[in-house]
């Protein structure tokens, strides 16, 4: 049984700004899936004479300022983008998720420790856990994306927390302790699918805010490595030549840009969908 | 009744709670007596606020956080107080099951009904999938919900108020409990369902010999479901005694008062109703003497600052006032001494 009430896709497909925001989103996930088997050019290939080509028949988005195809570049840098969009929401949702479950099920001491540590955590500036992991760690998408996810967890706590207790306060959360029911299969069985729509919008836009956090991480040279591409990491490199050839950090940054208003546009439009109060006017 | 079954199943004793509260710790039940045997029916009454919900809460093991429960709840011989909260989830939905009032809110509206029913089955009795469900339709069968086959797959918001309050019942008696806890059952209902409702509880406690707890603020549903009946204020029972025994003799003037408040039918248009003075006290607010004492007619200086014992007004029926003598005696209220603020 999941939060989706019955006629989801129905209302989905005439809902537009998740149609939209799920078709930007596909995009950028069939582009990394596409280049997975196939792209024009292995994107670390350097090509020095062929440096800051216009867009062609043979590059057709242009060579970078070391004459690498620009297209293939993009298409493979948005596994990065994906991958850290999956692995730090990945991390954040289930420590998050977890932490708040329990806080909101244990209350008293146990709460009030996780949501101070909470607190302070979210206090803490992200980058600065970002440039710390990368300190101990080095520098890397491994590391920038665990940093990323670290920085979620909190957020993702609070969150689920939050709804979780409301959860707790109705009425057939307290029918289901008078039925001897313990607080783990409550948080199983009632707390958890009714929160589940706030935490798979909350996913969402965070997926974006991810994929934002990384090309930050990779502009200041915490995260991707070279030769390993990045949208981040072709901002960086095409600030330098910003007046020469502005189209270098124009592409990655619509890519950024289309991948975030996709998921972002898919949340809002989530929201919608599965509010259960929308779900049963049929 | 064999002797065992006159045995109380329920012995409270002195039972009191402390409740946080933005003004402090308040004291929200203030040494609460009765017991309940096996096959009896027991009814609490009372305005909101008067601890009626609570003491539900307080024998289910369900009370807010930071409660603290003095005194002494025992069933079957067992003490309730201070008992750990495993032990309280073996025994709650098994031995004791409650019926809430919002039937709306008491049910998952993610989870079909047949499911939640057969939940208690499988928790308590470790009964496979297939035979929960199958106790579940026996279940739904008893509470006589309509097309009970055809239900069991559906959603709380597919069913009436009346119907949800069946399935409700249906969940509480799963497990054949030896106390059901009532908390005004039938008060979120349309009139017509709530005879249906009421009517459907007493005859599924006869039928199991289960003992009944029922709570409520009406009166004309007390006179027809409960053998005995507790009147509660201000975290107190103030009277308490075989209901019709309290009905006909009613001594402690809050009980007089609630009955002068019920509406009725008949009355000449444009009568108003009889009303309480003042406003239920604040729980921080009570004094040492009697809670009632500041709305009371009655009340001298030594209720005020005297708290009233029980005093056996009849066979079995006590009333904690001091004044009893004076208000059995049909003694017109002192004109002055009615108002709170006097």
């Amino acid at each position: 049984m999941s939060a989706t009430a019955p006629g989801f896709w129905p209302r989905a497909l005439r809902h537009p700004s998740f149609l939209i925001g799920a078709l930007l989103s596909a995009l950028v996930l069939a582009a990394a899936a596409l280049s997975l088997v196939w792209s024009p050019y292995p994107p670390a290939d350097i090509d020095i004479p062929n440096k800051l080509a216009p867009p062609s028949a043979a590059h057709w988005l242009g060579t970078d300022s070391l004459g690498r195809d620009v297209a293939s570049q993009l298409l493979v840098g948005s596994r990065a983008s994906i991958l850290v969009g999956v692995i730090a929401v990945g991390i954040g949702l289930l420590a998050g998720v977890a932490l708040g479950c329990l806080a909101s099920a244990q209350r008293g001491w146990v709460e009030e420790l996780i949501m101070r540590v909470t607190d302070f955590s979210i206090a803490f500036p992200a980058l600065l856990t970002a440039i710390l992991l990368t300190a101990i760690y080095g520098p890397g998408l491994l590391t920038s994306m665990v940093a990323i996810g670290l920085a979620y967890v909190p957020w993702f706590a609070r969150i689920t927390r939050g709804a979780a207790n409301a959860i707790w306060v109705r009425d057939y959360v307290l029918a289901a302790r008078a039925a001897g029911k313990g607080r783990w299969r409550i948080t199983l069985d009632h707390v958890l699918p009714n929160i589940a729509s706030v935490l798979i919008v909350q996913a969402t836009i965070q997926f974006g805010t991810a994929i934002l956090a990384e090309a930050a991480l990779s502009y200041l040279g915490l995260g991707t490595q070279p030769p390993q591409p990045s949208w981040g990491r072709m901002l960086n490199e095409a600030q330098t030549q910003i007046f020469q050839a502005p189209q270098l950090a124009i592409y990655p940054g619509v890519a950024i840009a289309v991948a975030v208003l996709g998921l972002n546009l898919m949340g809002d439009g989530l929201r919608d969908l599965l509010d259960p109060k929308l779900a049963r006017q049929r | 009744m064999s002797a065992a079954a006159q045995k109380p199943l329920l012995e409270v004793h002195d039972l009191r709670v402390r409740l946080r509260s933005h003004r402090g710790a308040v004291e929200a039940l203030r040494g609460l007596d009765f017991s309940l045997a096996r096959g009896e029916t027991l009814g609490l009454i009372g305005e909101s606020g008067c601890g009626k919900s609570l003491t539900a809460l307080a024998l289910m093991g369900l009370l807010p956080e930071g409660a603290q429960v003095s005194g002494s709840m025992r069933f079957e011989g067992r003490e309730l107080v201070g008992l750990p909260e495993r032990d309280w989830c073996a025994l709650r939905g098994d031995r004791v099951a409650m019926v809430f009032q919002e039937p709306m809110t008491a049910l998952n509206p993610l989870h079909p009904i047949g499911r939640q029913i057969a939940e208690p089955l499988r928790l308590h009795r470790g009964l496979g999938r297939s035979e929960a469900r199958a106790e579940a339709l026996r279940l739904l069968e008893r509470v006589q919900l309509p097309q009970a086959a055809r239900r069991l797959d559906a959603y709380p918001h597919q069913l009436s108020g009346g119907q949800r309050q069946r399935v409700v019942i249906a969940i509480a008696l799963a497990c054949r409990p030896d106390l059901l806890i009532a908390d005004e059952p039938t008060t979120a209902l349309d009139v017509t369902v709530q005879r249906e409702v009421l009517a459907l509880i007493a005859e599924l406690v006869a039928e199991d010999g289960m003992a009944l707890l029922l709570i409520s603020h009406d009166l004309g549903v007390m006179a027809q479901q409960v053998r005995r009946l507790l009147v509660m204020y201000g975290g107190q029972g103030v009277e308490g005694g075989p209901t019709a025994e309290v009905f006909r003799r009613m001594s402690h003037p809050y009980t007089r008062g609630l009955f002068a408040a019920r509406p009725r039918l008949g009355l000449p248009r444009g009568t108003r109703l009889a009303t309480i003075p003042g406003r239920v006290p604040e729980l921080a607010d009570l004094g040492a003497g009697c809670a009632f004492a500041e709305r009371c007619a009655w009340a001298e200086a030594a209720c005020r600052s005297t708290m009233p014992r029980p005093v056996e007004v009849g066979a079995d029926h006590a009333a904690r006032c001091l004044r009893l003598d004076a208000v059995a005696a049909g003694l017109e209220p002192r004109a002055d001494a009615g108002g709170a603020h006097g």
